[in-house]
């Protein structure tokens, strides 16, 4: 089946963000393809480019990172969450006239018609809320 | 009124009330974008999410912009099909006649039926 998964808890904080990404690691073993992951409200930290863990913790946007690099998987983030929360990539930055930029790909901004769509386009839209 | 409609796509669960988060905002912002996609949208407001319903709403004491006016827009958006959870309303102390839409009010026991008969459900 085609899956793809709705975010919205923060890393670190709760344990949405670990538990999706375990869901999304065990979905290609059992055959399933993992179109997508949307990241809503707080779940957006999941794209803070300098994100920088303990080193014995688990580094959450490294990991959506490899997911995407191994099955090709979208990460899809909620531009408005993202903007108020202080997450912009390179272009948002230069057009906010922000220093720094806190998204990089794989991760993308983009709207929330994403999420909808995904709803439609996929056979199973998994939430994992806070 | 809602009760005789086809059974929408999309249920969007709204179980937050106004200004303490930004659920509800996120919520309504998730159901307006998929009515623009052309869906057809429920809302079901649960919980504390009945208090978005209230009349009488201002912005909110620290800044925020509230969503008394994003609701009275889903008229715009067809989004015509909406419940509100009774035995919440009773919780509150609140009638049909508080809120400022007409929302259908919903029993527990009737809510099972509402969530079978649409393919996607999102939560809020």
């Amino acid at each position: 089946m085609r899956y793809a998964l709705l975010v919205q808890g923060a890393p670190y904080s709760q344990q949405a963000s670990h538990s999706a990404l375990r869901f999304a690691m065990a979905l290609p073993e059992r055959g399933h393809r993992l179109d997508s992951v949307f990241f809503y409200h707080d779940g957006v930290y999941n794209a803070a480019r300098l994100a920088a863990p303990p080193q014995d913790e688990p580094h959450l946007p490294d990991a959506w990172r490899e997911l995407h690099e191994r099955h090709g998987t979208e990460l899809l983030v909620c531009i408005a969450s993202a903007l108020r929360r202080g997450l912009l990539d390179e272009r948002e930055a230069a057009r906010h006239g922000k220093e720094g930029h806190s998204v990089e790909p794989p991760f993308e901004l983009t709207g929330l018609g994403q999420l909808i769509e995904l709803g439609r386009r996929c056979d199973r839209l998994v939430t994992f809320p806070p | 009124m809602a009760q005789s409609d086809p059974p929408g796509e999309l249920l969007v669960i709204l179980r937050h009330a106004p200004h303490g988060s930004s659920w509800l905002r996120e919520g309504l912002d998730a159901a307006l974008v998929a009515a623009a996609f052309g869906q057809s949208v429920t809302l079901l407001f649960q919980g504390e999410g009945v208090m978005a319903l209230l009349e009488g709403q201002d912005s909110g004491a620290l800044g925020q912009k509230g969503t008394s006016a994003t609701l009275e827009m889903l008229g715009m958006y067809d989004i015509e099909s909406l419940y509100v959870d009774a035995a919440a309303l009773a919780r509150f102390g609140l009638t049909r006649d508080d809120l400022l839409l007409a929302a259908e009010p919903l029993e527990a026991a009737d809510t099972p039926a509402i969530l079978a008969a649409h393919p996607q459900v999102l939560v809020f």
